[in-house]
């Protein structure tokens, strides 16, 4: 097991009160297995891996849980260690690629710093596994292509130089928050093949966070479904998709037009996820929810059948959207 | 880029013949210097030809035209007062008040910068309100209040630095300057802390506002997902970002500090340029005053054009194109 979260909270303390981003949270990701974190904006997935590498923003921080990282625990690491791990063990990219990059500073100095942060090695040597994790991600001719600053790059160019760097240390985990939201669907499935290869060729562990259910679908092993900073479902890819319990599962599968019979009309989810300083008592989809009755006002516990688990109390068996 | 620098020196060309042509109207219409220079008790004839050796008798636009065929063989004219070449008067003075401007400009980044950086780091902490507060001071009280109190504090109660003059000099490489000396130091302090006063209020905002509006961008969070120290994330991630507002700025403030040390070299007896320039106004010194305005014009010129080219160097998104 690569990566063991449990009920991992991660709260914001803002004059206005406490926002619970991530409320409890509980997944694992086992060696080489590819995680969708599937929900819509603002349900806390992005908090949830920034908590695992540690760079949450104050006035966040993680109040509580475990992150188990090959069997250590993460949260209350000192800083210096958590800093040695990250980039070298745990890497991640991000979502806009015309913003990770560093706009003054040349593809190479921002390679090269990454591999001497972790290694003691000659600026040659560092510059010599840039040029092959430039390769690796299929950008032509790396060796002229280091001295370039990003701003000569397109998006997708820029995406494959994060995750070059991402790469650069072959980390046992990389947390993708949302890689391809901002590309072209061409340059998207480019960059998609690009990362299912690399992630199968070094036994890498992947955590996806995405809210493209179509993308989490052919990429993944397993999903977990987050809404308002709790997992409402998970399990396999064919138990979640084919067989969803949770109503905010079916509701999203049904906002996805590629999932409906053609003519059939989008069935959207009504009404906005509530922001994490208003967010309703017991179930929170419960406002939002075609199920909902007066017992989803209590806290719904969490149920299973095999590796499929859910918090719902009524779980919507054999209703496949 | 080439094409870029000549471009901008021919433009600069016309931007001097304008500013001459100003500047010698303006200074015309202050006020006749015959009045002033010439005793009063001097007859007729003695008075008519001091004005016809000084040119003074001529139509304005003659005497503009003559000044401009001299100016371009490189004579700005004579000054009436030291009878001497009037740019040699001022390349005489320019050194000290150079020395002043570099060290006050020294001054303003040297302290400024980290000031503005642990301002910028830790936001609305006692350091960061401490810092803020010094630098309003620094910006609205008036720069001559500001002398004058440097002088009372440290001339005239703790008597630990000199309040006037140059002092000592020495010799640096063929450059006379005050820097040789430990009593040149001590004369120059004072004054170079008194002109750098504004534009370190200047710096130390800037570079609070740019640490302030570079950390929250991604780049800096993937710089730290790189497993990177926070030093290289300050010190060359956020650094080379702030320092392209910062250089334009200082770049540009740089022509206000030579132009306005007047008020500087005035309270501490500073023998620069900006001197003078008073003391040549007060005796209607025409063509002092002219070469003056144009040494400083011709300083802006060459200031704002390398601003640009170190701008292009900091930032490898700004090419000087060489096509318009």
């Amino acid at each position: 097991m690569t990566l063991k979260v449990e009920n991992l909270s991660t709260h914001f303390f803002t004059r206005d009160g406490v926002a619970k981003a991530v409320d409890g949270v509980s997944f694992e990701v086992g060696r080489g297995e590819i995680l969708g974190l599937v929900g819509e904006s603002g349900s806390g997935k992005s908090i949830t891996g920034f908590s695992i590498i540690g760079l949450v923003d104050p006035p966040g921080r993680v109040t509580g849980g475990k992150i188990l990282f090959q069997g250590q625990d993460l949260v209350g690491r000192p800083a210096g260690e958590m800093r040695a791990l990250r980039g070298k063990k745990i890497a991640m990219i991000f979502q806009d690629p015309m913003m990770t990059l560093n706009p003054v500073l040349s593809i190479e100095t921002q390679m090269v710093e990454t591999v001497r942060a972790h290694d003691r090695v000659s600026k040659a040597d560092a510059r010599a596994r840039a040029i092959e994790a430039l390769g690796l991600v299929g950008i032509p001719s790396p060796e002229e292509r280091l001295a370039a600053y990003p701003h000569q790059f397109s998006g997708g160019m820029r995406q494959r130089v994060a995750i070059a760097i991402a790469l650069l240390h072959r980390p046992d985990l990389i947390i993708a928050d949302e890689p391809t939201t901002a590309l072209d669907v061409t340059i998207q499935s480019q960059i998609l093949a690009v990362i299912q290869r690399l992630s199968g060729e070094f036994g890498m562990s992947l955590l996806w966070i995405s809210h493209d259910l179509g993308v989490v679908a052919g990429l993944a092993h397993r999903i977990a479904v987050m809404y308002a900073g709790r997992i409402v479902e998970t399990g396999t890819v064919d138990e979640v998709l084919d067989r969803p319990v949770h109503p905010y599962t079916i509701g999203l599968m049904r906002s996805v037009p590629a999932n409906l019979d053609r003519g059939e009309p989008l069935t959207p989810i009504p009404g906005m996820a509530p922001p994490p300083l208003r967010r309703p008592g017991g179930c929170p989809f419960r406002l939002r929810c075609f199920a909902a009755t007066e017992i989803c006002e209590t806290e719904p516990a969490e149920s299973q059948a095999a590796g499929h688990r859910w918090r719902c109390f009524h779980p919507q068996t054999a209703r496949a959207a | 880029m080439t094409v870029f620098i000549i471009r901008r020196l021919s433009q600069s060309l016309l931007v001097l013949l304008v500013t001459s042509i100003l500047v010698f109207v303006g200074v015309y219409a202050i006020g006749n210097p015959v009045d002033i220079l010439i005793p009063a008790d001097a007859s007729i004839a003695e008075r008519d030809a001091a004005i016809r050796a000084l040119g003074l008798d001529k139509p304005l636009l003659a005497q503009y035209w003559s000044f401009l065929t001299n100016a371009l063989q490189g004579d700005l004219g004579r000054s009436f007062v030291f009878n001497q070449p009037s740019i040699s008067l001022i390349f005489q003075r320019l050194p000290a008040t150079l020395e002043l401007a570099f060290v006050a400009l020294f001054i303003a980044l040297a302290f400024g910068i980290p000031l503005g950086l642990i301002a910028g780091l830790k936001p609305r902490s006692v350091a960061d309100e401490t810092i803020m507060t010094g630098s309003i001071l620094g910006f609205s009280l008036p720069n001559f209040w500001q002398g004058m109190m440097l002088i009372m504090i440290f001339s005239v109660w703790l008597g630990w630095l000199p309040s006037s003059g140059r002092g000592e000099t020495g010799e640096i490489l063929g450059m006379t300057t005050s820097l040789a000396t430990l009593d040149g130091l001590a004369h120059l302090i004072l004054p170079a802390t008194n002109l750098a006063l504004f534009q370190l209020s200047l710096v130390i905002r800037l570079t609070r506002t740019g640490v302030r509006e570079t950390m929250p961008l991604d780049f800096i969070k993937f710089a730290r997902a790189k497993g990177l120290s926070e030093r290289r994330v300050v010190f060359v991630h956020v650094m080379k970002n702030i320092l392209i507002p910062i250089v334009t700025v200082v770049g540009m403030e740089f022509g206000s500090i030579i132009a306005f040390a007047v008020v500087t070299e005035t309270i501490f007896g500073w023998p620069g340029i900006g001197k003078l320039l008073i003391d040549s106004i007060t005796l209607l010194d025409r063509p002092v005053v002219v070469a003056y305005l144009l040494v400083v014009v011709t300083m802006f010129i060459v200031i704002n054009l390398l601003v640009d080219i170190v701008y292009s160097m900091l930032d490898p998104r700004i090419r000087l194109s060489d096509t318009q």
